[in-house]
């Protein structure tokens, strides 16, 4: 709170954006984690509420006659003009802003004051919601070839890599010591994706610190072991992810790659993917562009080529490809690395896993490949997404990127993937909000030795909370048992496939967006199904009960009820009020219009505010009452 | 000359076809007046293509062993098909001169000049008769059906002999009070004899969108008390109207030098003109075979990819129309007034921005019905020159004469809308592409011609059936439907900002494997839908369900009495 100079600005106008002759008139509080915005005038509750841990910078414009602009950007790309009336409260609020987007130690992040009305079992269960063992087990690991080795329990032959590590099983401790410091920051090459029909591997490793003719001998038997746990393969891949040039320059310094002539029955392979600081340029252009204010076709297209970040987005997604077909379609077995094996790799490994395997396009599947190839093997989350105030140089979009790839999947792949595009968004907000404990610090390591106390004590798991939250991620179109959805996916990488991904990059320029969400209509038209089914298969049940009762009485009373008959057409209201034709005229309003559902939430920039809620699902509830108004002879019986 | 005359060789045997994602077939090529038929022979159910002749863009042919006999073994020519729905086409011929023979032939049936030898003068199903009713909508019934029309405008037959305007429909609507004396005379102040007919009236507020050409205001600025009576008509009294010149202020007034112009503020006190730049005629069909080309290539960059697809400028032309028809609903809807559109000639951009306009203001126009009624009164009856713009599309090496592809950017932008608003249309992106397709080669007569004119002298209502009459048969195909419709009163205004349009890939990409997943998407769509539909349609759920309620009281009722006695 000490940052606070100054709680409270009014008469704060809040510029908006589509036309800036726009503006809505209100109150500016700052608090220890937010930013809030409250706009005068009773009829539209007007709230802007944004989290200190997502701004990403703070400017100052030069006066105008209506006051003293200040522009926030924010890390999920929102962008925010306030003018301040009055120059010294610009101010004030530019510094204390600055300061409060710019935390200097994990405490002050948002997740650890973060508070949900949850109990301490109930948080504590959070963090059991994904279990890397569990994943190993279901890709049939640990097995004859492969085990868990103990030599990284204590993180004492490597700091960034997890704890439990999986090896060849034929390969020895004092191999493995002897790779890992022939290695960048001692990360050997282990196991990332198993592949149980033809034991193909995707393992991954740093840099070989071979200089122009270093060898070491336990290396190249370690990368020998890998390739003969995969008893059906002659040779294995080596995947370089630098451009050539780089991983030459890097010769000269003692690093570089693997000498074909040195290890047996390799093949090295180099698909150039640039390092973080091009990536971050690029981003940075691309935003600019994606900023524009009704730009020209020419100029949008001129810059979204020249900021080079699509044709990066294609050299990722090619390297995955070329992964996945030497492991689906050869059967080869294959080592990827870039420089320290945490940036570069990790998005060519999961993006080669979300094409091998249809696992990892549920979303239980792809929260579990995040937490396993980037939160445990030592992404550097707190550097490459600024959580700290620290080295800017570090920042870069490499996980936007991964995510980037997946959607770029989903739009040619549209029934492919169980979850939608707001589920990538919202990981992707959820990784830079720092709402959550997941994301904070580099490593397993750091995350374990220095605030384990404090992030389990007192941060939440991402992963439960979307989880339940899953209705909202759906994607309708999702066909799991379709043939071409099994297996490897085979996505075409022609130039014209890669598209601006429009609802990342201007999600909170709402004129921007189709107004009505084909998607959204889809999954209510679903879930209206699904209830019908139902309930139909409700009746049904309590007929068959009902059927068995009138066998029974039928053939005890028959004669006396023949003459009755007439008394039975009874009040059919009530059970009525719920079939169908309910439910064709509410379909009308079911339809969302993105705009009605979307005015809802845009003024609570929450961190949901990406996820439509569907009104339908009162729907669901409404039901439940009828049912049981139709008196049920046998509850217990019927009861689903 | 007989059509039969260009065929030297009909049949050739063996002949490989090489399409894009399939694998390669062996089998019998076959050529008529019309038609290339391709049958596979091995398989008993043999799998046929047959692609109308009029289909077919640009052939280019190479031919091995140039020096050769004529039959000398392995003697064989290939021979590339481009077609105007932009889908190619290999096909491996054995033997030289059959190669040739069959390539000069294409070339020659392929770009027949005289309309009463197309196709559709030739086509006779056997579930179509030609006495039926040809065409769907016509100014004399749109005037009925509009009931604000009534009090105000009248449907003039002063064309009725196409004498005024050769290429107006006989029948037009203009202000009451205006005479078929003075519509004369303003046809003659303006291009082509267009003079400002009524195009759309506003079911809301009565506001109407005019369109004509330019007036032949000429270098000494002309006047035609007329035509400026005419328009004075048009807003009757209100304020103002506005005029949205589809070219820019600089073009407009060179237009003068030729003959052409504008209206001048000083006579045509009550309109206030506002110019659009639109590009037009050959820049446009330049735009659509640079966009072609570039998508025709999956192995350039991502860099170069996107430096073609801005220089090909589709997507500019794309994004103008978008606006310019926006720009006239605002002034309709939101600001209430009049609106005459005009270019040049009147005839193209002029008709893609009203029909544009009307899509996104009246719900009408956004039925499958509503939608063709509105593409038959606003472009065929309207005097688009089919005949001309379509005459070749994004391959041929023909030197361009007329062509430009003004109805495809229409579709295009129809599907930009449809994108934005998925669930406010009735159709289909099939039926667009269905569109995209038949306006270049078709069975049927509808898209012959260049004017209502021409298809009477051609007899084209007589001996051709109506492509929209067959579309809107009664067992419509499922597939021109769009299954998420959900009829909306309001405008849909559509964003056009750069980020929210995007390259039509149904389209440009249709024989791209990018299609078939799309294609997999759309099934399962209407398998949502339809699945929907069993559980709720009146039909089965409602009996199913009530059925059982039914029974379920009753037993109920049988229970309770039971407990009773």
């Amino acid at each position: 709170m000490e940052h606070i100079r100054m709680p409270k600005v009014e008469n704060v106008r809040l510029v908006d954006r589509s036309s800036s002759r726009r503006t809505h008139v209100g109150t500016l509080y700052l608090t220890a984690t937010h930013t809030i915005f409250v706009g005068e005038g009773s009829e539209d509750r007007n709230e802007l509420w944004v989290l200190h841990s997502l701004v990403c910078n703070v400017v100052k414009h030069k006066a105008s006659q209506s006051g003293y602009p200040l522009l926030i950007h924010c890390k999920n790309f929102q962008v925010i003009q306030f003018i301040i009336p009055q120059e010294s409260d610009c101010h004030d609020v530019y510094i204390s802003l600055s300061r409060l987007s710019r935390p200097e130690k994990y405490e002050e992040l948002y997740c650890f004051s973060f508070n949900p009305n949850v109990d301490k079992a109930e948080r504590e269960h959070s963090w059991d919601f994904l279990d890397l063992k569990a994943e190993y087990s279901r890709m049939g690991l640990p097995n004859k070839l492969w085990h868990v080795t103990p030599i990284n329990r204590e993180y004492r032959v490597c700091d960034t890599y997890p704890a439990d590590l999986f090896v060849p099983k034929s390969v020895t401790l004092p191999v493995i010591v002897g790779s890992s410091k022939f290695r960048s920051r001692g990360r050997f090459p282990t196991l990332s994706y198993y592949c149980k029909e033809n034991h193909a591997t995707i393992c991954r490793s740093s840099q070989p610190l071979s200089g122009f003719s270093a060898r070491c001998l336990e290396d190249e038997q370690m990368l020998q072991a890998i390739m003969k746990s995969n008893p059906g393969s002659r040779f294995m891949y080596v995947v370089g992810t630098r451009p050539k040039l780089n991983a030459m320059a890097n010769r000269a310094a003692g690093k570089g790659y693997e000498n074909e002539d040195n290890y047996c029955n390799i093949k090295f392979q180099f698909i150039g993917i640039e390092n973080i600081h091009v990536m971050r340029n690029s981003q940075q252009k691309l935003i600019e562009v994606s900023a524009l204010r009704s730009p020209s076709m020419g100029e949008f297209l001129t810059g979204l080529e020249n900021s080079d970040w699509l044709r990066h987005i294609k050299s990722i997604m090619e390297a995955g490809l070329f992964i996945s077909k030497a492991v689906a379609e050869e059967g080869v077995s294959v080592l990827v690395h870039c420089s320290d094996g945490w940036d570069r790799t990790a998005q060519v490994c999961s993006v080669a896993s979300v094409l091998l395997d249809p696992y990892y396009r549920t979303l239980k599947g792809l929260m579990v490949l995040i937490e396993k190839d980037w939160v445990s093997f030592g992404h550097m989350f707190s550097h490459r997404c600024g959580h700290l105030i620290g080295e800017a140089k570090e920042v870069s979009p490499v996980i936007d990127q991964f995510l980037e790839c997946v959607w770029q999947l989903m739009e040619q792949f549209p029934c492919a993937f169980e979850y939608s595009e707001k589920f990538l968004i919202s990981i992707h907000n959820h990784i830079y909000s720092c709402h959550y404990g997941n994301f904070i610090c580099n490593s397993q390591k750091e995350r374990k030795d220095l605030i384990l106390c404090i992030i389990k004590e007192k941060a939440h798991s991402i992963w439960l909370h979307l989880w339940e939250k899953k209705l909202d991620f759906m994607n309708p179109l999702f066909k799991p048992d379709q043939s071409q959805n099994q297996g490897l996916l085979r996505p075409s990488t022609a130039p014209y496939c890669f598209k601006y991904w429009r609802r990342l990059y201007n999600r909170f320029d709402r004129e921007l967006h189709p107004r009505q969400s084909e998607l959204d209509c889809l999954m209510t038209v679903k879930e209206e199904t699904q209830q019908l089914e139902e309930e139909l298969a409700l009746y049904e049940q309590k007929m068959a009960v009902l059927d068995k009762e009138r066998a029974k009485t039928l053939y005890m009373q028959k004669g006396v009820l023949d003459s009755k008959q007439a008394l039975w057409s009874l009040p059919l209201d009530i059970s009525l009020a719920n079939t169908p034709q309910d439910y064709i005229g509410g379909a009308p309003n079911l339809c969302l219009f993105g705009d009605q559902t979307k005015s809802s939430d845009a003024d609570n920039s929450d961190q949901e505010s990406g996820v439509a809620d569907f009104s339908s699902h009162s729907s669901g509830e409404e039901s439940l009452p009828s049912e049981d108004s139709v008196k049920d002879p046998d509850s217990d019986e019927t009861a689903m | 000359m007989e059509l039969s005359e260009h065929i030297k060789t009909a049949n050739v045997e063996d002949v490989t076809l090489r399409r894009p994602f399939h694998p390669a077939l062996r089998g019998t090529l076959c050529v008529t007046s019309h038609h290339l038929l391709f049958s596979d022979r091995k398989d008993e159910a043999s799998w046929q293509l047959l692609i109308l002749l009029k289909n077919i863009d640009a052939i280019e042919k190479s031919v091995e062993n140039l020096f050769g006999y004529p039959r000398a073994v392995g003697s064989s020519g290939t021979i590339t098909i481009k077609c105007k729905d932009l889908l190619v086409l290999q096909l491996e011929i054995p033997g030289m001169e059959e190669c040739l023979n069959i390539a000069s032939s294409i070339e020659a049936l392929s770009s027949l000049e005289s309309v009463t030898e197309m196709y559709p003068f030739f086509y006779r199903p056997s579930h179509l008769t030609l006495n039926g009713p040809w065409g769907l909508s016509s100014t004399e019934q749109y005037y009925k059906q509009t009931e604000r029309l009534w009090d105000r405008w009248r449907v003039s037959t002063v064309n009725s002999d196409y004498s005024v305007c050769p290429s107006y429909p006989s029948a037009v609507i203009v202000p009451r009070e205006v005479d078929d004396d003075k519509l004369i005379h303003s046809a003659r102040f303006r291009q082509g004899g267009r003079f400002p007919v009524l195009s759309y009236c506003h079911h809301r507020n009565g506001m109407v969108i005019m369109r004509s050409s330019q007036p032949l205001t000429g270098a000494n600025k002309k006047r035609c008390k007329e035509d400026e009576l005419l328009l004075q008509a048009v807003i009757d009294g209100s304020e103002l109207g506005y005029i949205i010149d589809l070219r820019s202020a600089q073009q407009a007034q060179q237009a003068r030098m030729t003959g052409g112009g504008f209206e001048s503020k000083s006579f045509y006190s009550h309109w206030k003109r506002i110019h659009r730049h639109h590009e037009r005629g050959k820049v446009v069909q330049e735009s659509l075979i640079k966009l072609v080309e570039a998508c025709s290539d999956p192995s350039h960059s991502v860099d170069r990819w996107l430096s073609k697809l801005e220089n090909s400028k589709w997507l500019s032309h794309v994004h103008s129309a978008l606006s310019t028809a926006g720009l006239v609903v605002e002034c309709v809807e939101r600001d209430g007034h009049s609106v005459l559109v005009h270019g040049s000639e009147g005839t193209d951009n002029t008709l893609l921005v009203s029909s544009l306009a009307q899509l996104i203001l009246d719900p009408a126009s956004r039925t499958v019905t509503g939608f063709l009624c509105l593409l038959e009164r606003e472009w065929i009856q309207a005097g688009h020159p089919f005949q001309q713009r379509c005459a070749h599309s994004a391959y041929s090496h023909a030197r361009l004469k007329q062509e430009c592809p003004i109805f495809l950017l229409l579709l295009d932008c129809v599907w930009q809308v449809w994108r934005q608003f998925p669930l406010a249309l009735e159709f289909s992106e099939a039926l667009l592409l269905r569109l995209a397709q038949e306006v270049y080669a078709s069975n049927y007569g509808t898209f012959l011609c260049n004017s209502e004119q021409e298809r009477c002298a051609a007899g084209v209502k007589e001996n051709t059936h109506c492509l929209f009459q067959s579309l809107l048969r009664p067992d419509i195909e499922e597939q021109y439907l769009n299954p998420l419709y959900e009829p909306t009163d309001l405008a849909i205004w559509p964003s056009v900002h750069p980020q929210s349009l995007q390259l039509w890939t149904g389209l440009f990409l249709r024989w791209t494997e990018y299609a078939q997943n799309m294609e997999e998407a759309r099934e399962e769509v209407w398998s949502i839908v339809k699945e929907h539909h069993e559980q709720a349609g009146p039909d089965r759920t409602n009996n199913t369900l009530s059925t059982h309620c039914d029974t379920l009281t009753s037993f109920e009722n049988l229970m309770d009495e039971l407990t009773i006695l």
